[in-house]
């Protein structure tokens, strides 16, 4: 007889943050009924306080190291900080949807709704000490986003972002359960503790292996697309530039922060370091994820440079930093690297959340109300008009390109920093060497901004909610560089391996 | 040496952060008030630096004025300010060149034109701050973000009120230097890594302890390529031929105080960066290379010089002399004893004041007939005969002319290069050569624009000078002739901190000679 579980067992305190936001979405949902349609920025409020609740709750659970959910479900330092992140996006992305929806007239309650969901999936996904469950919370994550990118509808191009992303997604999602389902059928269990507890620190040889380099080589491909990594990337600019812009802004970053959250626990917990038995010590997938990385820093960079249109520009650009974060992964891979790696990782999650956001309000104060003014050539001159905004948006570039004085360059210092440490130096020098090209790309906006000849654009979609939203992400992407342990200290005592001691 | 509370060091630091915070605040169309708060927080930086120079023991071969706060503790990077012999000239000069670009700026009429004054004087004071940092830290990685931090006022200086070609020369500027300080970015790294810390004195410490080595067993080692890292960021600050070519477009473009402090001060990072870093750190193979990078040198003092005789436009004959005189201070360094530095370290400060001296008479003649062709001047000296006069003395020093500063320090370090034992007797000559070469293209573009007839009808009225141009050219003459007379003044704080540095590289002379064939 299966015991039946109490509702103790489950361990749901830990789980507050991910759950309440789930609990409260589906509150919403009805809540929202009620509220009149002229009064829907009711329901941004009302979402915005259930992340500031998620928010605090996270905070107190900051330090906790516990499982949940029968083992599904793990709560610990490195769970909160992604936690903190994908709350932080999904604050600010509110923030900027407030008046956008309003003025390009998409302004309904699902909205905000369907924003909660998928930061649930997020966070659930940051959590998942389960194969299943990264599965489960991939899917909660994406089927609320191809909505939402289909959320400007009938606009073609929102309903192409939408179907284009639904029907790549799904794929990929496939791809992941078959992996998923490989690993099981190597290690006779889905749990992350336990795969590695059946792989065990020993050489490995023999069909069962064969099974699990496939399924590991699968869920790369799953959680590959999601992140944005080449070859798996094809999506990104046409979702990005189709859907609405603070959508655009909340996947780039939500849903990269989940994706490198899952894959760190895939494959940075379950299929650790492996000693062969020729006495090498690496991880199998080292290899593939450090080609990977090395395409994706070239190819979104170089892409990046051709770009016309600020939101395909941004796309690419996201590409290219998830090139940068899969260095960290790579890394991850050398023995005695991997919870230094995460925590550069997400040094650089957090660093990319203030400064992409940053750059996506900006550049939705210049778009206009029909989605147009969206190209690199609206930015002509911006600081005559907007010195303020011109000035800021010159910030976050430099930000992005890691350049002194901004988050960027700590972040990606921290990257190159365990690479070097876990030996890659040519992946590292390619890491330098694409961030000198993307200075290129970056640099063009500031240009345009301050050296273009012209009126200005007089962005007038810089409402004072997206103000606030691009003063708070300035803020955090100077303080991040003025007192960068206020971001690594808090992920001080990471240790993805604390779990999975046989 | 501790210091308690505030280092006077983090004061004059962040005195001109404290200047852009409070002009941030004044509106734009008050341009009065902007400039003279800018005026008054660099002189005041200036008079610190004064202070500071005064209160220098040049007894003391290490860092003076120390402060160290944490910064990222778990990678052992600090903010860690210090001062000694080889920063000392340097910062003074940062903060001597800062007010002469403001009051030339305050006479110039950029603003007329391109406008938006405040952001321009905004950025002189976040450039100002920037240069005093990079010579004041002592942590590799806060050095690299504070010698990356100058570009970006820069790029802007020369990007919003530059000549025509604006645009292009700003990021080609920005991307070059950019490029060569990545890779150095993974040097540092990598010296960190191995060194567990980031503060160059501790790794200079354990260097000389053995405690730190980096693997040499000739021209092509691991610790070449670390050298090559750092090499590479600094031989494209300096510039040294063949990295040259940012140069002249972006001083072509520059406007007449992006010229100067260009000149002036940010070059000097680069060979700054190779006395405070390359020897020290990297001995062996600053000795191994050292012939090399000499002829490099002397190749850019010849090429420079030549190329300048070439040019009819003013800013450009100025900007390649500026490639041929940092080939000197580029050779001095590499001769690796006591003259060849110390004469290096002079070189700087005279090349800060001189050059920068010429780029204030190219800019003011600018002002004047809005053109930089030489064939369009002759006879100014009779139109404006106070300024032909200065002009005069300050192309004499130039080319180094004895009783003015070029010639101690060029005669120092062709001293050092002749006794020196990596480099020697040939590098002396054809170093020689670059002195004639100067003569001649200074006494050529002298003669073109100041002497002959003043044939031409726009060149006989040209206004007199202002009392803002007085402000910025006499300070540079007083620099002149200060430096020219009374030399011992500047070279008695730097020679403890040089010898210790020489004496360290000295020992690895012999030993490199049996590695390298």
């Amino acid at each position: 007889m299966i015991p039946v579980p109490s509702l103790s067992d489950f361990n749901l305190q830990y789980t507050l943050p991910a759950l309440s936001i789930t609990v409260w979405a589906a509150i919403l949902l009805v809540i929202d009924l009620f509220i009149p349609r002229e009064r829907k920025q009711t329901t941004a409020w009302l979402a915005a306080g259930g992340v500031v609740f998620a928010f605090v709750a996270n905070a107190f659970l900051f330090n906790v190291n516990e499982e949940a959910f029968l083992g599904m479900f793990r709560a610990d330092q490195f769970t909160a900080y992604v936690n903190a992140v994908i709350l932080g996006t999904a604050f600010i992305g509110i923030l900027m949807s407030v008046d956008y929806l309003k003025r390009t007239q998409i302004e309904r309650g699902e909205y905000y709704v369907l924003m909660l969901f998928s930061a649930a999936g997020m966070m659930f996904m940051a959590a998942a000490n389960d194969l299943i469950a990264v599965f489960v919370a991939l899917e909660l994550l994406s089927i609320p986003l191809y909505v939402l990118s289909a959320f400007r509808a009938p606009d073609t191009k929102s309903e192409e972002s939408g179907l284009k992303y639904f029907i790549l997604g799904a794929f990929a999602s496939a791809f992941l359960v078959y992996g998923a389902a490989l690993i099981y059928g190597a290690t006779g269990t889905t749990n992350i503790p336990a795969i590695f507890a059946a792989i065990g620190s020993v050489a490995i040889g023999g069909s069962a292996s064969i099974l699990l380099l496939i399924g590991a080589g699968l869920m790369l491909v799953g959680l590959g697309f999601k992140v944005a990594a080449v070859p798996f990337h094809m999506w990104t600019p046409d979702v990005y530039e189709g859907a609405p812009t603070p959508i655009t802004a909340f996947m780039s970053v939500g849903a990269k922060a989940g994706g490198f959250a899952a894959l760190f626990r895939v494959l940075a917990s379950a299929l650790p370091t492996f000693v062969f038995t020729d006495g090498s010590i690496y991880a199998v997938w080292q290899t593939s994820v450090w080609i990977l990385a090395a395409a994706t820093l070239i190819l979104g960079n170089l892409v990046a440079i051709a770009q016309s249109n600020i939101k395909r520009m941004l796309a690419y650009s996201s590409i290219a930093h998830a090139g940068y974060i899969l260095m960290a992964v790579a890394a991850a891979g050398t023995a005695g690297i991997g919870d230094a790696a995460a925590r550069a990782a997400l040094f650089y999650l957090m660093a990319y959340m203030f400064t992409n956001l940053g750059a996506f309000a900006i550049a939705m104060s210049i778009e206009k109300d029909d989605g147009s003014g969206t190209n690199i050539s609206d930015f002509t001159a911006l600081s005559k008009s907007r010195p303020g905004l011109a000035a800021m948006m010159a910030f976050f570039m430099l930000s992005l390109t890691g350049f002194p004085p901004t988050a960027g360059f700590v972040a990606k210092f921290l990257v190159f920093q365990e690479t070097l440490n876990a030996g890659l130096v040519p992946l590292a020098i390619i890491g330098v060497v694409t961030s000198v090209i993307s200075g290129y790309y970056y640099l063009n906006i500031v240009v345009k901004m301050f050296l273009g000849d012209g009126e200005g654009d007089p962005a007038a979609g810089a409402t004072p909610y997206l103000r606030w939203a691009a003063y708070a992400c300035f803020a955090g992407t100077l303080i991040l560089f003025v007192l960068p342990f206020l971001g690594t200290d808090l992920a001080n005592s990471i240790n993805l391996a604390v779990a999975l001691a046989p | 040496m501790e210091a308690t509370g505030l280092s006077l060091l983090t004061v004059i630091l962040f005195l001109p952060l404290v200047g852009m915070t409070i002009m941030f605040f004044i509106p734009g169309d008050q341009g009065r008030n902007i400039r003279y708060t800018a005026l008054g927080f660099s002189l005041v930086t200036f008079a610190l630096t004064l202070v500071m120079w005064a209160s220098f023991d040049p007894n003391v071969s290490g860092l003076q004025m120390v402060q160290r706060w944490e910064w990222l503790p778990s990678f052992g990077i600090s903010y860690y300010v210090g001062v000694d012999g080889v920063s000392l000239l340097l910062i003074v000069l940062t903060a001597f060149i800062m007010p002469v670009s403001i009051f030339a700026s305050m006479a110039s009429h950029i603003f007329e034109e391109r406008g938006r004054e405040k952001w321009y004087y905004l950025f002189l004071m976040v450039l100002e701050w920037a240069m005093l940092g990079a010579f004041m830290i002592q942590d590799l990685i806060v050095f690299y973000i504070f010698f990356e931090i100058t570009l970006v006022p820069m790029y802007f200086l020369i990007g919003i009120w530059g000549a025509e070609n604006r645009v292009y020369a700003a990021v080609k500027f920005f991307l070059y230097t950019l490029a060569g300080s990545v890779l150095m970015l993974l040097a540092i790294l990598y010296v960190g890594n191995q060194a567990g810390t980031f503060a160059i004195p501790d790794i200079v410490r354990a260097v000389q302890a053995g405690t730190l080595t980096f693997p040499f067993d000739g021209l092509f080692s691991p610790q070449s390529y670390l050298f090559m890292g750092f090499f590479i960021a600094f031989a494209i600050k300096v510039p040294l031929w063949p990295l040259h070519s940012w140069l002249p477009d972006a001083h072509v473009q520059a406007p007449t105080a992006g010229s100067v402090i260009l000149a002036g001060v940010l070059l000097k990072l680069g060979t700054y960066g190779m006395i405070r870093v390359l020897l020290p750190v990297f001995p062996e193979a600053t000795v191994a290379w050292a012939p090399i990078i000499g002829v490099l040198a002397v190749i850019g003092i010849i090429y420079g010089a030549w190329v300048s005789y070439a040019q009819d436009d003013a800013k450009k004959l100025v900007a390649y002399s500026s490639v041929s005189h940092m080939g000197f201070i580029v050779l001095g360094i590499f001769a690796l004893n006591g003259q060849g530095v110390q004469g290096s370290i002079l070189q700087m400060v005279n090349h800060g004041v001189s050059t920068g001296g010429l780029f204030l008479i190219v800019g003011m003649l600018y002002e004047r007939r809005h053109t930089k062709k030489l064939a369009d001047y002759g006879g100014i000296w009779k139109a404006l005969p106070i300024f032909g006069a200065i002009s005069l003395v300050i192309t004499l020093s130039s080319m180094g002319l004895p009783g003015l500063n070029g010639f101690i320090g060029e005669f120092t370090i062709l001293l050092g290069t002749f006794g020196s034992d990596v480099l020697g007797f040939f590098f002396a000559l054809f170093a020689t050569l670059g002195i004639i070469l100067a003569a001649v293209y200074m006494l050529y573009m002298f003669q073109k624009v100041f002497m002959g007839e003043l044939d031409k009808e726009e060149n006989k009225h040209l206004h007199p000078m202002n009392w803002m141009e007085y402000a910025a050219l006499v300070p540079v003459l007083v620099g002149v002739f200060l430096i020219g007379i009374y030399p011992a003044l500047f070279f008695a704080p730097m020679n403890s901190t040089v010898t210790e540095i020489v004496t360290q590289v000295s020992h690895f002379v012999t030993t490199v000679a049996q590695a390298v064939p």
